[in-house]
Formats: C-alpha cells, sequence, structure tokens
C-alpha cells in the first residue's frame, strides 16, 4: 500500500514539475509578445519606468492614432506600407508556390539526369545567410534599377523561398501514392487532369502549408527588405519599424503598436489554415 | 469486351531486357492469369497492356485495334490496383462516378450505374464513407466497384489480394470469380499465388525471367508440366524431384535405390534424369493411394510430418533429398520412424537434369 501511494505522489510530483516547465517555456516564447502588445496601448512614461511597470494604471490607443495621423504627429504611411508588405508577399509566395509545385512535383515523379545534384545545389542555397547576398544583390539591384521597387523585393523573396517550397512539396508528392495518378489514366484522365483532380487535392494540405512559410517568411524579412528599399513606394512594414527610430529617440510606443499591425494579418492567416498546417506538418513528417 | 494478342511485345530499360518477345492471345472473355515469381515480368507485362508502361518493341491489339501509341485513357480498360489506389479525399460514391465524370456522362447516369455496381458488391451502405474510414476488404470491393462502373472491355487486376489476410483473401477470390461469371468480360489477373491462379483461371501463363514458360488450363499445367520450374511452382506442396541416373528400365539413385521408370519411357543407359512424383502421388501404404498397375515402393525415414486435418503432410527423406507425401488417413507419425511409401508411376513425371524439360514421350 505504502508503495502504491509512493507511487502516486511521485506521479503527480512528476506531472506538476512537466507543468512547470512548460510554463516557464511558454513564458519565455510569451512575454515578449505580450509585452510588445501591452506597450503599444500604454503611455511611453509607463513603458520607459525604472522598475518596470508590469500591471498597466491607463490603456489608451494613443500610440495608434498618433501612427495614423499626419505627419506632425509622428503618424507614418502605414497604410502604404501594409499595401507594399501585401504585394510583395503574397505575389512572391505564389510565384514561389508553383514553382515549387512544378519542381517539387518533378522531383517527386520523375527520373532525369542530375537530378540528385541539382536538388543538393538547391538546398545548398538555403546554407547562404540572405544578408550575406545583401552586398552583391544591392550592386546588381543598382545596376538594373530595380532598387526601392516592387519588383525587386518580389524576385528576392522567390528566390529565397523557391528552394523550401520545392523540398517542402517534393515530399508531399512523395507522400501520394504513383497508382494514384495512375488510375486516374486509366479512369479517363490525361496525365494534366490526374494531376489536378487527384495528385494536387491530396497534397493541397501541404501546398498550403509550404505557402504559409513562404508567406510568413517575406512577410516578416527585415534585412534585405531595409538595403534594398528607400521610399514609401517600396517600403515594407518591418522596414517601417525604422520609421520610429530618429537620432536620440527611439518612440517605443509607435514600434509596438505597428508591429500590433504586423503580426494581426499572420496570426488570422495562420488560425485559417491551422488545421492544413498541422495536417501537412504531420504528413510531412512521416516521409522516411 | 474484347479480345486482346500481344505479338512478340518486348520491354527493356536500357540494356536490361525485362520482357522477352512474349506472344499470347486472350479470347473474350476469357480469365488468364499471369503468375509466376517476383521479377518475372508479369506485372510489367500488365502495365504495358494498360498503357502505363511503353513497350520497347512488338505489337498490342485490344478488340481490333493496335494500341501501341494510346494513352491509357483511350484503351477503355479498368484496372484494380494492389494498394487499391483509391482517392482519398473523394467519397466511395465520387470513386466509384470519377471515369463517369471524366467523361462528362449526365449526373443521373453517374448515379444509375454507381448504385447498381454499389449493389452488385453490397457498397451501398459505404457509399458516403471516404476510403480512410474503410477496412481492407471494403476498399479491395471499392476499386473493383470503381473498375465494373466503367464497362470496360477488358479488366485488369495486379494482384488485387496480396493486402488481405488469408481469410479475406479466399473470400475476394470467390467474389472475383462470380463477378466474372456475372460480368462476363475479358480478364487479365496478376498474381504471385499460385492457388489464386489455379482457382481463378481459365488459363493460366506461367512466366519467368521475361519469358511465357507455359501457358495452359489450371489442370493442363497441373498434369503436365513442361518443366520443372512449372512442375515446382504450381501445385502445393511442389513437386518432388529427385535426382538419378537411367540404368535400363530403372532409375538408380545415388544411395543405391532403385526405382522404375514411369511406364512407357525407353532412355539411354546413363542419361542423368530427375523423377517428378507429386505428393498426391507418394503416400505411406495404406493411405488411400488410388491402386493402378505400376506401383512401386521405397522405405524412408520421416524427419517431420504437418497435420492438416483431412490429411498430413510427411516430410522423409530419401536419397539426400526431401521428399513430402501425402497420408489421406492421417495418424501421428513420430519422427524418424520408418515407413514403405508407394508410388504410383504411371503419375510421374521424368525431367532432363540439365535442360529441365519433361521428357514425356
Amino acid at each position: 500500500m505504502a508503495s502504491a501511494s509512493q507511487h502516486r505522489l511521485r506521479k503527480r510530483l512528476l506531472k506538476t514539475g512537466h507543468f512547470i516547465g512548460l510554463f516557464l517555456a511558454m513564458c519565455v516564447i510569451c512575454i515578449p509578445g505580450l509585452w510588445v502588445v501591452l506597450n503599444s496601448f500604454r503611455p511611453t512614461v509607463e513603458i520607459m519606468a525604472k522598475p518596470p511597470v508590469w500591471i498597466p494604471n491607463e490603456l489608451n490607443l494613443d500610440h495608434y492614432r498618433a501612427m495614423f495621423g499626419g505627419a506632425g504627429q509622428g503618424g507614418i504611411p502605414v497604410w502604404t506600407y501594409f499595401t507594399n508588405s501585401l504585394i510583395i508577399s503574397v505575389t512572391s509566395t505564389v510565384i514561389a508556390l508553383l514553382v515549387g509545385m512544378a519542381g517539387g512535383y518533378a522531383f517527386a515523379r520523375y527520373k532525369f539526369k542530375g537530378k540528385g545534384m541539382t536538388f543538393v545545389m538547391l538546398m545548398a542555397t538555403r546554407a547562404v545567410p540572405g544578408v550575406a547576398l545583401s552586398l552583391p544583390v544591392f550592386i546588381i539591384f543598382g545596376r538594373t534599377g530595380l532598387i526601392d521597387t516592387h519588383l525587386g523585393m518580389i524576385l528576392v523573396y522567390v528566390a529565397m523561398n523557391v528552394p523550401f517550397t520545392i523540398w517542402l512539396i517534393d515530399g508531399f508528392f512523395r507522400q501520394v501514392p504513383k497508382e494514384l495518378a495512375e488510375a486516374a489514366e486509366i479512369d479517363g484522365c490525361t496525365r494534366w487532369q490526374a494531376f489536378w483532380k487527384v495528385e494536387f487535392p491530396v497534397a493541397r494540405a501541404g501546398i498550403a502549408s509550404a505557402g504559409i512559410f513562404a508567406f510568413l517568411t517575406s512577410w516578416n524579412e527585415y534585412a534585405l527588405a531595409s538595403q534594398l528599399t528607400r521610399s514609401v513606394s517600396s517600403k515594407t512594414m518591418p522596414v517601417g519599424l525604422l520609421d520610429f527610430t530618429s537620432q536620440f529617440t527611439l518612440n517605443w510606443g509607435g514600434m509596438c503598436a505597428l508591429a500590433v499591425l504586423m503580426i494581426i494579418p499572420a496570426l488570422i492567416l495562420t488560425f485559417l489554415v491551422q488545421k492544413h498546417l498541422i495536417a501537412g506538418l504531420t504528413f510531412g513528417g512521416v516521409k522516411g | 469486351m474484347a479480345q486482346v494478342h500481344l505479338k512478340n511485345v518486348k520491354k527493356s530499360y536500357g540494356a536490361l531486357d525485362v520482357v522477352h518477345s512474349i506472344n499470347l492471345s486472350i479470347a473474350e472473355g476469357e480469365f488468364v492469369v499471369l503468375v509466376g515469381p517476383s521479377g518475372c515480368g508479369k506485372s510489367t507485362t500488365l502495365r504495358m497492356v494498360a498503357g502505363l508502361e511503353d513497350i520497347s518493341g512488338g505489337e498490342i491489339v485490344i478488340g481490333d485495334r493496335v494500341v501501341n501509341d494510346l494513352p491509357p485513357r483511350e484503351r477503355n480498360l479498368a484496372m484494380v490496383f494492389q494498394n487499391y489506389a483509391l482517392y482519398p479525399h473523394m467519397t466511395v460514391r465520387e470513386n466509384l462516378g470519377f471515369s463517369l465524370k471524366i467523361a462528362k456522362k449526365s449526373q443521373a447516369e453517374i448515379n444509375k450505374a454507381v448504385d447498381e455496381a454499389a449493389e452488385i458488391l453490397a457498397l451501398t451502405p459505404l457509399l458516403d464513407r471516404k476510403p480512410g474510414a474503410l477496412s481492407g476488404g471494403q476498399r479491395q470491393r471499392v476499386a473493383m466497384g470503381r473498375a465494373i462502373v466503367r464497362q470496360p472491355d477488358v479488366f485488369l487486376f495486379d494482384e488485387p489480394l496480396s493486402n488481405l489476410d488469408a481469410k479475406l483473401r479466399t473470400q475476394m477470390r470467390v467474389e472475383i470469380k462470380k463477378l466474372h461469371q456475372k460480368v462476363g468480360s475479358t480478364v487479365i489477373y496478376v498474381t504471385h499465388d499460385q492457388i489464386e491462379a489455379m482457382t481463378l483461371a481459365d488459363r493460366i501463363v506461367i512466366m519467368r525471367d521475361g519469358h511465357i514458360v507455359q501457358v495452359g488450363t489450371p489442370l493442363d499445367v497441373f498434369e503436365n508440366p513442361v518443366n520443372t520450374f512449372v512442375a515446382t511452382f504450381i501445385g502445393s506442396p511442389p513437386m518432388n524431384l529427385l535426382s538419378g541416373v537411367v540404368k535400363g528400365d530403372q532409375l538408380g539413385l545415388s544411395d543405391g535405390t532403385r526405382i522404375p521408370l514411369p511406364p512407357g519411357m525407353k532412355l539411354a543407359d546413363g542419361r542423368r534424369v530427375q523423377l517428378g512424383i507429386r505428393a498426391d502421388n507418394i503416400m505411406p501404404e495404406g493411405h488411400a493411394l488410388p491402386p493402378t498397375a505400376h506401383m512401386a515402393h521405397v522405405d524412408m525415414k520421416v524427419t517431420l510430418s504437418e497435420p492438416l486435418g483431412t490429411e498430413t503432410v510427411v516430410y522423409a527423406q530419401l536419397a539426400g533429398t526431401e521428399v513430402q507425401a501425402k497420408m489421406l488417413n492421417p495418424r501421428p507419425v513420430v519422427p524418424g520412424e520408418v515407413l514403405r511409401f508407394g508410388i504410383a508411376l504411371d503419375k510421374c513425371h521424368l525431367f532432363d537434369a540439365d535442360t529441365g524439360l519433361n521428357l514425356k514421350a
């Protein structure tokens, strides 16, 4: 009996320890985010207070009001940045997905000369940090007049995302048995119909998750965007954050408010496709 | 329904020949089973008929059309795959109706055809489920239903039962045979299981290393195997082969045992041959071996016995070879026991030791 109760106690302790561990980990992940959201709603005095004020005394929308206000009141062109970000991210994601689907399908289904080498080369491009390429890209873009254009940013993000989408989508198509397309062809489909009516819908979850990753990468990218954009006509939201810095001061409240606006679309998107995302990730996870 | 003709059909991958110039004519409504060990080219042959593999040479005719260069969709076939290949994102109803939908048939027509097929295969209660929610046997039936709905000229089956457990396999085998009797279409069926081949086929095509070894009715290939490969491949347990040398009208085994040659066989002295005896034709004395004028007797030491209920398979040693014999009135046998076995010589075969060919006159 004694050993049974001891066993139960140990089990409970283990469980408690487990929860505490999880709680601490979640704190590390969530508190900065929470802090950003909180700071966007409270006065600068409180943000800068030492010791820090944990529980806010006053919440207001001043920073948001100022951000959307005129140039004199610390306003920035939020809508323009948002549109820039949206155009660049969506277009680059769509292109990266189309190329990724074509490439991933080819790698998964066809044999061709130099296949292994091509694949390794594609993956090797992922090993080069994006910023390392910023100078060459800057020079090339400078010569071709692509600096400070949507097209330039779209090109950069497509280049960044394509190896990743190909790799991911290749994995998903590998999971779809070859016989499905064959059965469809015998059932009367052309090769193309077999792809669109059978293989694509079956791999859809995976393709959706590849899309999300590509979108978030472009949406959040800062380093390259900060170098390759100059003016309101092409600056994305992460670069827009820099508008809140001046020579001697940092407008933390405004920065946090813009950050919150940046997070919202990404969050909504993630929630919308959450089911697909998890299905897609576990789907790909079984890949040998 | 249609005839299928393969004329000198070849398949090679680079320098590697997988199917060597095979010829086969399949009559309208015939159930033909391609059987052989893995890697014998039977699946490749089926896939060439389906149009899923290009052919490297020769001609395939379905009905009166040469289909060499036609894509699968224009050959009017249906195929049941080993892993069923059901569309996982569609319900059973959509799976069954998919080919008709692609053919742009009206919804009313599709529903009628799907309901009929579902009726035949007892799938009606499952029509709104997705394949993921079905058992193996149910998936198998959906795969067959998908084939029936098309009313194809030819049904192709690629090892359709190998993913099922033994009991279900027997059950589905019966259903496939019934289905063929009902629908009456031409069927080409690939399997590596000789029991499936024997039970289903009107005609069996035995393949090995990309060649057709023998074509015939199940009983024909069972009773008259052309060589040792067919003899040991068809029938269970496999035919026993005893190596020996011809001495007059007798066969001398390596341990000095002499067995008379089967009746009517005259062979040159010293020729090396193999005597083929099915387990049904070698039995311990008193175990219901049908009486015949041509009996031979040997004493063998039993090493093992496998009771199967109505019969027992007895393993025994003769001249260093393991021989399987049947006991039709089973009684317990102790390993090491020496029994006297009778051999029905008129049912035995002689094969050339070098070529393996049947020496039947």
